[in-house]
């Protein structure tokens, strides 16, 4: 957790420095906003990780003697089929034909996200079962 | 139908069978990272020879002065396409998409990717991305023309009213989302699915040119999905965004797009950088050489790739010269690190000549010219002079068919761990060999081309001997790549089911050669140690372990580090 | 860097190693001073104004750096491909690490990098810089041709597409461009100045041009503008100061009967001949 934290800690601290050097020198603001959300994107989960991996105990993923058996088990509960990517898909590309061929296509579009939506979640609460 | 994502014990482990819906549906509901990889990469493929047909076309027409075989209309949809196609629904979704999504969890360990789930919307809305883009074809006014930049104000709808506009906007937006989803993912797994022992510098440079690739897909395709939606607003909304008439700014555009523009050239280059240096490493029978600063120059092309996007700029005359200078030239150095590192790798090694490896020493080549020549452009008064002449179609199509050697690279190298059986080796051998010297025939007389004046994006050109010269020459080249493109399918026509590989037929170093071809549900029956970035190879020669100069062989004085 | 850096005796080369590495960071450095008569041309073309020549000058430089570079990174590729083929099925040895040739790779590239970026300000600084002059073109760029306008002159040049319109200047003399678009991004290139600028809406972009010696050039659009791009030429036409004024005053005095002319007729006045229409 550690290593995954300065990484993006130290590309957060290179833009800002770069930010910095780029805004007061050229004074061009799109740049410098831009870079800005870049810095606060790296910050973000790089505080996370950094905040947590002060609170918890190495991983073995993160322990170079770790034994493959000490990451036996679970990792986590998923659908291994499910429907809802291919609907929700379909739903964005009739969203998309939207801004180009008509509002009324985002009728279907927006019923059709709904139902997805509606659909995956149902999943992911019955823990994938059908 | 649930999956329960397990991981094995070091005993050997039981794989899940994957039961379920058969045919059609499968694929419509798989979450299986590697069927959507898969997918993917057939996806990508078919996209890449589209748009090659494009270049054959572009390449046909100015064989001639006054080539008549396409319009000027046709023209401009033309290459607006072929570079639309190749950047947005080849090369990004083929490098992070179709490789990365089946080698990155497989090469830590992990059983699947952090997010299934938004891994397979990711490729549903790359399909329909695609198809978006391309139904342009088909509708009244033929599809976007302005060049894949699709500058403002030439994108307004003032200049191009047509829908095919609307449709590649709309076609942008769902594969952008699908690279940001891909990002998310990638990361997530990466950071949390790694096995027990794969610390992050033990990763393979692959999956660690992945995870930059990543963050820097995180950090650039908002913006460009936010500068699309700008210009759709601009077109239909009313807005003046971009437009000098209602007091906006059409610079601000280019700034936005080269904001993502330039990232998305590491975005696509890196996953090549790193499908190159696995197989360097595995066909010389040697570790990575200089593994850790390897990793360092990753990170700091990364870093530096946000500081760079107005060298695009440079003859607008509105931006900082020498800040994006000097920043541009600094990208050299990690460059030029990984360029020693591949020398150091093959370096007194045993350099087996497989169709992978010549691929690989083929997009060295051809990317340290491309590489050379981007020196170049890095210095304003030498963009000046260059700046849309042909000499930067040369630089940038040097770099993407050097990208196109390591893709074939790493198809060569990981199809018989995807699908379980070998491609000949024999027709990759002259695929390669077409494909090489083709790029070379093909982006040689173009930098020539760009040095006597030609501008690009000319349908037809003055007559000019000298430039009529070289033209036929690139025209040449395209062809010979063309043939090698055909080559490739025939190899996996003729190949289908032909060669059963073994499930480590190149002596591999990384975890996914521990595994069986194709991997298991879940990829692993069983797990070795990890005790450096090579686990199967250190499971596979333990006495061969990877050493600092200096040190000796470990049998003759000891253990070394 | 070289053959035997890798092996374990690596120590005792280490002087030689240093001052050819030298004479590799200097080569390009020395080569940018004395460019010009003995170093090859590497395609480019040394132009025909101040700037021009500059820039062919740095293109030298970068050139050399470029060939030295690239003949090394060539050499051991290919080197290794020729002697480090498989030859049998042992293991080579498993080096994965050396500190000082690494260091040694970064910090002469990070060497290369300021001097090439050194050479480049020197250059861009002379080429940006925009002295007071006399001779002022307004230049405007549209879809498809491009108007010269002499302020102060009442001369207007005006072409597009088919008929490529000429911009005449003096020779060795400042002339300050003030560069316009009227509709979408242009691209103002002049080969045989080895130098280009966009043409951009809403944005004045002034630079100056000093042209060496006199003659035709060719100038055309270079950055995407639409349905005829291809076609969106001009000429530049270097001539004497003297000449320079009498075209002037001959071009002044034919608009200004023109004008007279078009006035008396038919009540539209325009000084320009062929009035483009915006496609």
């Amino acid at each position: 957790m550690r290593t995954e934290a300065r990484v993006l800690l130290s590309l957060g601290v290179f833009f800002a420095i770069m930010d910095a050097v780029y805004w007061i020198w050229s004074k061009e603001d799109a740049g410098g906003v831009m870079i800005i959300a870049g810095t606060l994107l790296c910050f973000l989960p790089g505080l996370y990780y950094f905040w947590w991996s002060r609170r918890m105990r190495p991983r073995p993923e993160d322990d170079p003697h770790a034994e493959p058996a000490q990451g036996a088990g679970v990792v986590g509960t998923f659908p291994g089929t499910s429907i809802w990517p291919f609907t929700l898909g379909m739903a964005s590309f009739v969203m998309v034909l939207a801004l180009v061929f008509g509002v009324w296509l985002l009728v279907p579009g927006l019923g059709l996200t709904f139902w997805a939506v509606v659909g995956a979640t149902g999943e992911s609460r019955r823990g994938g079962q059908h | 139908m649930t999956d329960v994502l397990e991981r094995p014990a070091h005993a050997e482990g039981h794989g899940h069978e994957e039961h379920g819906p058969t045919g059609i549906l499968k694929w419509l509901t798989t979450t299986d990272h590697k069927v959507i990889g898969l997918s993917y990469t057939v996806t990508a493929v078919v996209m890449m020879v589209i748009g090659g047909a494009f270049a054959e076309i572009i390449r046909a027409q100015l064989s001639s002065p006054n080539g008549t075989l396409v319009s000027l209309a046709q023209y401009n949809e033309l290459f607006t396409m072929h570079g639309s196609v190749m950047i947005y629904l080849f090369a990004g979704p083929f490098a992070f998409g179709a490789l990365a999504n089946i080698i990155v969890p497989i090469q830590i360990g992990a059983p699947d990717m952090a997010f299934p789930r938004l891994n397979a919307l990711s490729y549903w809305l790359y399909l329909t991305g695609s198809i978006t883009m391309l139904s342009g074809f088909f509708v009244a006014g033929g599809a976007a023309n302005f060049g894949w930049v699709a500058y403002v104000p030439l994108s307004s709808s003032v200049a191009t009213p047509g829908s095919g506009a609307d449709l590649w906007i709309g076609g942008l937006l769902l594969t952008g989302f699908s690279a940001i989803f891909t990002g998310v993912n990638l990361c997530a797994t990466i950071f949390y699915l790694r096995a027990p022992g794969m610390t992050m510098f033990r990763m393979p440079i692959f999956t660690w040119n992945l995870l930059v690739t990543a963050i820097l897909i995180l950090l650039a395709f908002p913006v460009l999905t936010a500068g699309l939606i700008m210009l759709y607003a601009d077109r239909h909304f009313g807005t003046h965004i971009f437009s000098v008439a209602g007091g906006g700014v059409p610079v601000l555009w280019q700034n936005i797009f080269w904001f993502w523009g330039h990232p998305e050239v590491y975005i696509l280059a890196l996953p090549f950088f790193g499908m190159v240096t696995e197989i360097i490493a595995v066909f010389s029978k040697k570790p990575v050489f200089g593994y850790k600063g390897m990793i360092f120059a990753t990170l700091t092309i990364g870093a530096l790739s946000l500081g760079v996007w107005a060298h695009h700029m440079f003859t607008t005359g509105t931006v900082l010269l020498p800040f994006f200078s000097i920043m541009s030239l600094l990208i050299a150095v990690p460059t030029g690190i990984k360029m020693f590192n591949w020398v150091g790798t093959m370096w007194r090694g045993q350099i087996w000549f497989s169709t992978a490896m010549l691929m690989a020493i083929g997009f060295l080549v051809t990317f340290l010219v491309g590489g050379l020549t981007g020196i170049y452009l890095a210095s304003p008064p030498l963009d000046f002079f260059t700046h849309d002449t042909y000499f930067v179609v040369a630089h940038f199509h040097s770099v993407v068919m050097a990208l196109v050697l390591g893709a074939m690279g790493g198809l060569y190298y990981w199809g018989p761990k995807i699908t379980g059986y070998m491609l000949n080796e024999r027709i990759g051998k002259a695929q390669f060999w077409f494909l090489f010297v083709g790029t070379q025939v093909f982006t040689l007389p173009m930098y020539l081309l760009g040095l006597r004046g030609m501008p690009r994006r000319m349908a037809v050109y003055p007559k000019h001997p000298s430039w009529q010269y070289l033209n036929d020459w690139a025209t040449v080249g395209a062809v010979l790549i063309g043939i090698s493109t055909i080559l490739f399918v025939v190899n996996v026509v003729y190949s289908w089911k032909r060669y059963p590989a073994g499930d480590n037929p190149w002596d591999g170093h990384t975890l996914e050669w521990f595994t069986t071809s194709p991997p298991p549900h879940h990829n692993f029956y069983r797990l070795p140690p990890i005790r450096s970035e090579r686990p199967t190879w250190d499971y596979n020669h333990p006495e061969h372990k990877a050493l600092e100069h200096g040190h000796r062989e470990p049998a003759a004085e000891g253990s070394a580090k | 860097m070289e053959p035997s850096a890798l092996s374990p005796q690596g120590g005792p080369e280490r002087p030689r190693r240093r001052g050819r590495l030298r004479t590799l960071l200097v080569l390009p450095l020395a080569a940018l001073a004395l460019a010009g008569c003995t170093v090859p041309r590497f395609g480019a073309s040394p132009g025909a104004t101040t700037s021009s020549k500059s820039v062919f000058h740095l293109w030298q430089g970068f050139s050399i750096g470029a060939v030295v570079i690239g003949t090394l990174v060539v050499v051991l590729i290919v080197w290794s491909v020729i002697f480090h083929r498989r030859r049998s099925g042992a293991i080579p040895r498993q080096t994965q690490y050396h500190i000082p040739l690494e260091l040694t790779y970064t910090i002469i590239p990070i060497l290369i990098v300021l001097g090439l970026f050194a050479a480049t300000m020197v250059v861009e600084n002379k080429e940006v810089a925009n002295p007071k002059t006399s001779v002022v073109i307004d230049v405007n760029a549209f879809q498809w041709g491009w108007k010269f306008t002499y302020p102060g002159h009442g001369v207007v040049v005006v072409g597009q597409t088919t008929q490529d319109p000429t911009m005449v200047m003096p020779v060795d003399e400042n002339v300050r461009i003030n560069l316009t678009s009227s509709d979408v991004v242009h691209g103002f290139y002049v080969h045989a100045f080895n130098f280009s600028r966009y043409a951009l809406p809403g944005v004045l972009n002034q630079f100056t041009l000093r042209a060496t010696s006199t003659g035709l050039f060719n100038g055309q659009c270079t950055q995407l503008c639409g349905l005829y791009h291809s076609l969106m030429f001009f000429r530049v036409r270097v001539v004497t100061a003297g000449q320079y004024q009498s075209w002037l005053t001959s071009q002044a005095n034919a608009a200004a009967a023109q004008a007279a002319q078009s006035a008396t007729s038919q009540q539209i006045s325009s000084i320009v001949p062929t009035k483009p229409t915006k496609g």
